[in-house]
């Protein structure tokens, strides 16, 4: 393409990036965010059967934003995720029998079982984590970022956390050091509506999470989340920015969680009405549409597409069922590297 | 251990020359602290250090504990060795989530595919009349949290080795420092040129006796040694000063020698007594070493209260000479 085109994202002439990509990594956001909805759907599955033995967050609704964000930067650089995980796991790249298996407990899982949905880590794909904690990873991606800046190793960081973890100290203390240092981190902000039950108007008394940016001098702006491409581009912007030395940003997603917080949700804070709106903005349904209008693929290809990705989840939940559990004797090995 | 090109240093000058060696033999090493640079830290150990190794490496955080361990535990996953100074050890309780609930179980939680190589360097104890938020010795919480490492040194000589050792662990070391040590000309001791180091894990005996055993950490050691002097002048008892060192791991042989040899234990801190450390030390001889016992183990430690301002108070709280001399008139009775 020998001329640019721009987007107008709230007030950011943003590069549309996504246009020019190739077909193939078109289909393969599109293959990511099946992964992750049937992934979750199995894990359901497994929680309903009593099988998973704690608790699960759910990324169901909200893949747009984990799948635009990381195929917007590169394979090695980092990302930190949150306890609501398994979304950012996937879309970095890890391995679903594996990842499925630490869910089990199993052995073969990616902490031995030692971890669990809310501790999946894939320190080789440059996935520092999930957290239990909410805002537990923000200070860890702005140290990631540190480590980038002194090494000068070219890479970048994208801290996912909710709104939530917005309210959290380390939030604060965080990005303003980064804002300082010029380090090269993405904070992005998943605004998923609620923080377990309270509500975003309850826990804020400012229209935009990303208003915040004003504090520390950074850039940043609040985005649709369910929007694979107006993520991807605003993330492509702001990683060439933060590549090119200029400092962190702070983006807001706006996305809603279509399941409960956790297993033992009874939902008594929202209403039927409001899940459903949201899921008439299903991320996935948006996206290949597009593709489909754009003559990417077919109606026939998606669902193609689907029943792969859906044998593949199969596969996953085979594996990790048929795995073994880690042995008793190992209960204190590597509490110490 | 004396050799010839061994130096008297002070405990502060034995810090910083181990600082100054690792980062010189090593990029990834770097400090990350509050008002570290020009000013030279609060107690004045990394002075000069910005002058020889700039910003970048000498790196001045705004006040943000939360952040500065975090951001270290971060860096530490990623490839670089940081060494972390929390002004006083009380504001580790501000960092606790990152220090607690990350820094310290990433390398179980992440099955032991990540290591988190950081040093939190932190100034603990009283006696300075800075009242309860800058003097308590909190080493018991952190040694109770699986992850962690726990060093205090008590002289020049352990300060230096053991500094090195914790910078080369691949491991989160919470390194204990003790105020009234850093510039006291009183406990200097012989100290090496070179790079050195002494394990963790390893006590030491600072000084040898056959009537009791006295285990104790950090100031508390020197206290020790005064107390046993004394007695041994005074009364000719002959005490054994084990100094643990390292908290975590912890060196239970080395006390279970020494009870061998001497039948009694006093077991010497700072902290206040309850849920203090020397319960745990306490607790494993009784396991381990009941049988060499003649007399139930005392602990001299600090009064169940916050460390008070007032001197008489203060003086009340922490254990002293007296206290230490009279705690082994009551066990050998």
């Amino acid at each position: 393409m020998s001329k640019k085109l721009y987007i107008d994202v709230n007030g950011y002439k943003i590069e549309d990036r996504f246009t020019g990509l190739s077909n193939d990594l078109k289909i393969e956001m599109l293959r990511k965010m099946y992964e992750i909805r049937h992934f979750e759907n199995e894990t359901e599955q497994f929680i309903i059967r009593g099988m998973i033995h704690g608790t699960c967050h759910l990324y169901t609704g909200e893949e747009a934003t984990a799948v635009g964000a990381i195929y917007a930067i590169q394979n090695d650089d980092y990302i930190t995720s949150t306890h609501r995980g398994h979304g950012h796991c996937i879309a970095k790249g890890a391995d679903l029998n594996i990842m499925m298996a630490e869910l089990l407990g199993k052995k073969t899982g990616y902490s031995k079982g030692k971890g669990g949905s809310m501790h999946i880590a894939d320190v080789r794909s440059g996935n520092l984590g999930a957290n239990g904690v909410v805002g537990g990873s923000i200070g860890i991606a702005t140290g990631a970022a540190l480590t980038c800046k002194m090494k000068k190793n070219g890479k970048i960081v994208v801290c996912f956390f909710g709104d939530g973890a917005a309210n959290q100290g380390i939030f604060h203390s965080s990005i303003n050091m980064a804002s300082i240092w010029d380090l090269p981190v993405v904070y992005l902000c998943e605004n998923n509506v609620y923080g377990m039950s309270t509500s975003v108007k309850e826990a804020f008394n400012i229209k935009k999470i990303s208003d915040r940016k004003y504090a520390y001098g950074i850039e940043g702006l609040t985005i649709d989340g369910n929007d694979l491409i107006e993520v991807f581009n605003t993330i492509s912007y702001f990683a060439g920015r933060c590549r090119a030395g200029k400092g962190p940003v702070l983006v807001e997603s706006l996305t809603y969680r279509w399941s409960g917080h956790s297993k033992s949700d009874a939902q008594v804070y929202r209403t039927r009405e409001e899940i459903k709106e949201w899921k008439e903005r299903d991320p996935i349904k948006r996206y290949k549409e597009i593709l489909i209008s754009r003559k990417i693929i077919t109606e026939k290809d998606d669902n193609d597409l689907e029943k792969e990705v859906m044998s593949k989840i199969q596969e996953a939940s085979e594996f990790a069922k048929e795995s073994p559990f880690p042995d008793p004797s190992e209960v204190e090995d590597d509490v110490y590297a | 251990m004396l050799k010839n090109n061994t130096r008297q240093l002070t405990y502060l000058e034995a810090l910083r020359e181990a600082m100054q060696q690792k980062m010189r033999a090593d990029n990834d090493v770097y400090l990350i602290g509050e008002d570290i640079a020009e000013y030279g830290g609060a107690f004045g150990v990394t002075v000069g250090m910005l002058e020889e190794f700039g910003s970048e490496r000498i790196r001045n955080t705004p006040i943000s504990e939360e952040a500065i361990i975090g951001v270290a535990a971060g860096s530490a996953i990623t490839g670089m060795r940081p060494i972390a100074e929390i002004m006083f050890s009380d504001f580790i309780t501000i960092a606790m989530d990152q220090i607690a609930n990350q820094a310290a179980k990433i390398c179980y939680m992440f099955g032991g595919k990540a290591r988190v190589p950081m040093v939190i360097r932190t100034a603990g104890g009283g006696g300075t009349g800075a009242a309860a938020q800058h003097s308590q010795s909190l080493e018991a919480i952190v040694a109770h949290i699986p992850g962690l490492k726990v060093v205090m040194p008590s002289c020049p000589y352990d300060a230096k080795g053991l500094l090195i050792s914790s910078i080369n662990d691949d491991n989160p070391v919470i390194f204990i420092e003790h105020k009234l040590l850093y510039k006291n000309k009183k406990y200097t001791n012989g100290v090496p040129e070179e790079m050195y180091e002494i394990p963790l894990g390893k006590g030491d005996i600072k000084k040898e006796g056959s009537d009791i055993s006295i285990v104790a950490t950090s100031y508390m050691v020197q206290k020790s040694l005064e107390a046993a002097e004394k007695l041994s002048l005074e009364k000719g008892i002959d005490c054994e000063v084990v100094d643990i060192r390292t908290l975590k791991p912890l060196d239970i042989d080395i006390i279970l020698n020494s009870i061998k040899k001497t039948g009694k234990l006093i077991c010497v801190e700072e902290a206040p007594v309850f849920g203090g450390f020397m319960g745990e030390v306490a607790a494993q001889v009784s396991e381990k070493g009941f049988d060499w016992l003649d007399a139930p183990i005392k602990r001299v430690a600090g009064r169940n209260c916050p460390v008070p301002y007032s001197l008489v108070l203060e003086q009340e709280m922490i254990p002293g000479v007296e206290r230490i001399e009279k705690g082994i008139l009551d066990l050998l009775g």
